[in-house]
């Protein structure tokens, strides 16, 4: 597939479990529906499942012109082989010219098998997507209306723009939260259209033995207010300052990867690139340094607090309030200040 | 009886710390400026292999795409307890993408021939991709299972493995051969033996002999030293300390599909992250100055 194809429509994979669509598929269709306005192309949506026809009109609601669908018992649980099909098969058959996936765990399987086969370029994790143009200098030749897949990169120490102009689809898999969720407008409409994918006997040879999922005890996403605790906290016993702040603001407790690491609280809270990234109400940062790749996961945080002993920590780069001072003097004082206002 | 593994490591730049000046005009990264290191989660890949071996019997090939240097990672394999350690250089393989680099490397996997298990760490620390292993299965022919945990069963053509999803876990059952991406909580790498150390450091790769003989004897004929490789290398490898040293064209590769002319993507452009002062208000740490922020932020319905 080396003729690029400039003219197909914006695809969005939309992931699905136990007949409920991921967060980020929606947020990727209401980017899909912006990409393919600006590209003058439709948006399509690619659900495979079991019984989900259904989950159509979120998707429509959320900025797809197309939805195919593909209704199939062995597709009622993700295994990576028959799901692989699918998006080839499609692919194929209806030549979007870029095909979006959530970073999730089965964003993050799926993509790289489907770009492998296709032979097309793949970006993990974006964090922006953009139409631009791209000149060759070398060649001589401009490429217009490419998607720019803009990612961290090295640690996160960079932001790189990636860009695929000789190959076609263009592939990204977009971390989760980045992109806004739109509410969804009912009204819109859109086409449903069932499509027929056969499967190979290689296709169908893995099998899904056992099968366990825990419901998300942490919700950091749909938190309105989160109180970060960061390497700075110093102790597990020190981190109950955080879980008190917390309690008084009524937030949700976050973590830095530092103080993951340290051992001061579960993964599940981890607020950065290689955790959640979060854009709550209030983002309240405790001992914090504000490591680029913490950064990235909050500083879309519509107000952000500081409080950090160190004046150079660059966490104050993000924040809207900034407090110089030891968190042990200063949170218990703010949980005072909460409990006399409130 | 045994499983024959194959393991897939990387030598990756210490990305904790890194500057601008480690960053080359083109957007590359300039590796030499960095520390390089074992990446984090292939250890977990190599234990997983090594784990396998000595419950089950087989061999565990160590394999890495990179430069000369990348020979230390697989001394160090092989002083983890790899029987059998492979370095694939080629200049032409430079600028490769993940595509690229998983195409190149299931070329290896195919030179080896004899394998059930292919293990790679889930993702290297410097690019956080996660698409080589699932890339290079794809290129193989034989399906991958992500996220690995651990075996709850091996047969002679099958394997029962659990991966966690990140929000639960599943039990897949795959055929073998099979390729699996290694989570770094599926165990705990072992240190290496002191025995295993003091024997493998004197390990080499033939073009890290060549660099020795070079230091050693500047103004010797090529002649002689071509003679001195040979002697070299062949003790090496009678002492089983030779690393295998492998160029695209002994991988039987396609050229179209190594290097910068094998990569769908490119790089378009690279910033630097710089802090943006744009400056916040300063609360005072007392009694006073917290009470009038939480006043504020209550004010403008921020809380409560």
């Amino acid at each position: 597939m080396i003729e690029p194809n400039r003219k197909g429509d914006v695809w969005v994979f939309a992931e699905q479990e136990d007949e409920s669509l991921s967060d980020v598929s929606l947020e990727l269709c209401g980017k899909a529906r912006e990409l393919a306005d600006r590209l003058g192309v439709k948006a399509g949506a690619v659900l495979p499942g079991w019984n989900v026809r259904e989950l159509s009109y979120r998707l429509i609601a959320h900025g797809a012109d197309k939805v195919y669908f593909v209704h199939d018992t062995r597709l009622e649980h993700y295994r990576t082989l028959p799901y692989a099909r699918v998006m080839c098969e499609l692919i194929g058959r209806h030549k979007p010219q870029i095909v979006l996936y959530g970073a999730t765990p089965l964003g993050r399987d799926l993509a790289p098998r489907v770009a492998s086969e296709m032979r097309a370029g793949m970006t993990a994790d974006c964090t922006d997507l953009q139409i631009g143009d791209y000149e060759d200098t070398k060649a001589g030749v401009t490429h217009r209306d490419l998607l720019l897949q803009v990612r961290p990169a090295f640690g996160g120490n960079i932001i790189a723009t990636i860009i695929n102009h000789d190959r076609w689809p263009q592939m990204a898999t977009v971390r989760e939260g980045v992109m806004a969720l739109g509410s969804g407008d009912p009204r819109r409409s859109g086409e449903i259209i069932e499509e027929k994918v056969a499967f190979t006997d290689f296709d169908l040879a893995m099998r899904l033995i056992e099968r366990h999922r825990e419901p998300r005890k942490v919700n950091l996403k749909a938190a309105r207010t989160i109180v970060t605790g960061g390497g700075g906290v110093g102790s597990k016993e020190n981190f109950k300052l955080i879980h008190n702040l917390a309690a008084a603001v009524g937030g949700v407790v976050g973590a830095s990867r530092a103080a993951v690491d340290s051992g001061f609280i579960g993964k599940e809270h981890q607020v950065g690139q290689t955790g959640t990234t979060v854009r709550p109400a209030l983002y309240i940062a405790c001992g914090v340094s504000g490591a680029v790749q913490h950064r990235a996961g909050m500083e879309e945080s519509a107000k952000i607090i500081a409080i950090n002993w160190d004046r150079e920590a660059p966490i104050f780069s993000v924040a809207h309030y900034g407090i110089v001072g030891d968190i042990n003097k200063v949170i218990p004082m703010m949980i005072r200040a909460i409990k006399e206002r409130v | 009886m045994g499983y024959h593994s194959i393991v897939c490591v990387k030598q990756v730049p210490d990305t904790a710390n890194v500057t601008a000046e480690a960053m080359k005009e083109n957007g590359t990264v300039n590796r030499a400026a960095l520390p390089a290191i074992f990446n984090p989660e292939d250890l977990h890949a190599l234990e997983a292999a090594l784990d396998v071996r000595d419950r089950f019997g087989g061999t565990v090939t160590a394999l890495t795409m990179g430069p000369l240097n990348a020979c230390e990672v697989l001394r160090e394999c092989l002083s983890r307890g790899a029987d059998r350690a492979i370095l694939i250089t080629d200049r032409r393989a430079a600028g490769s993408d993940t595509l690229a680099t998983g195409y190149i490397l299931s070329q290896a996997v195919r030179k080896l021939a004899t394998y059930d298990l292919v293990f790679c760490g889930r993702q290297a620390i410097d690019g956080d991709t996660a698409q080589v292993g699932p890339q290079m299965a794809e290129k193989l022919g034989i399906p991958q299972v992500t996220y690995f945990e651990r075996f709850v069963e091996l047969t002679d053509s099958t394997a029962r493995v659990r991966r966690n999803v990140g929000n639960g876990w599943e039990v897949l059952e795959t055929r073998l051969p099979a390729l699996l991406t290694v989570l770094d909580i599926a165990n705990l790498p072992r240190p290496a033996a002191a025995r295993r150390v003091m024997r493998q450091k004197r390990a080499r790769g033939r073009d890290e002999v060549s660099r020795e003989i070079n230091a050693q004897m500047p103004d010797a004929t090529d002649a002689l030293k071509e003679a001195e490789l040979q002697r070299r290398t062949l003790a090496l490898q009678v002492r089983g300390l030779l690393i295998e040293t492998w160029n695209l064209d002994d991988l039987e590769a396609d050229l179209q599909w190594c290097g910068l002319a094998g990569s769908p993507t490119k790089v378009h452009r690279i910033q630097s992250i710089v802090l943006t002062k744009e400056g916040h208000t300063e609360i005072p740490p007392n009694e006073e100055g917290v009470r009038r922020m939480i006043h504020e932020l209550i004010v403008d319905h921020t809380l409560g």
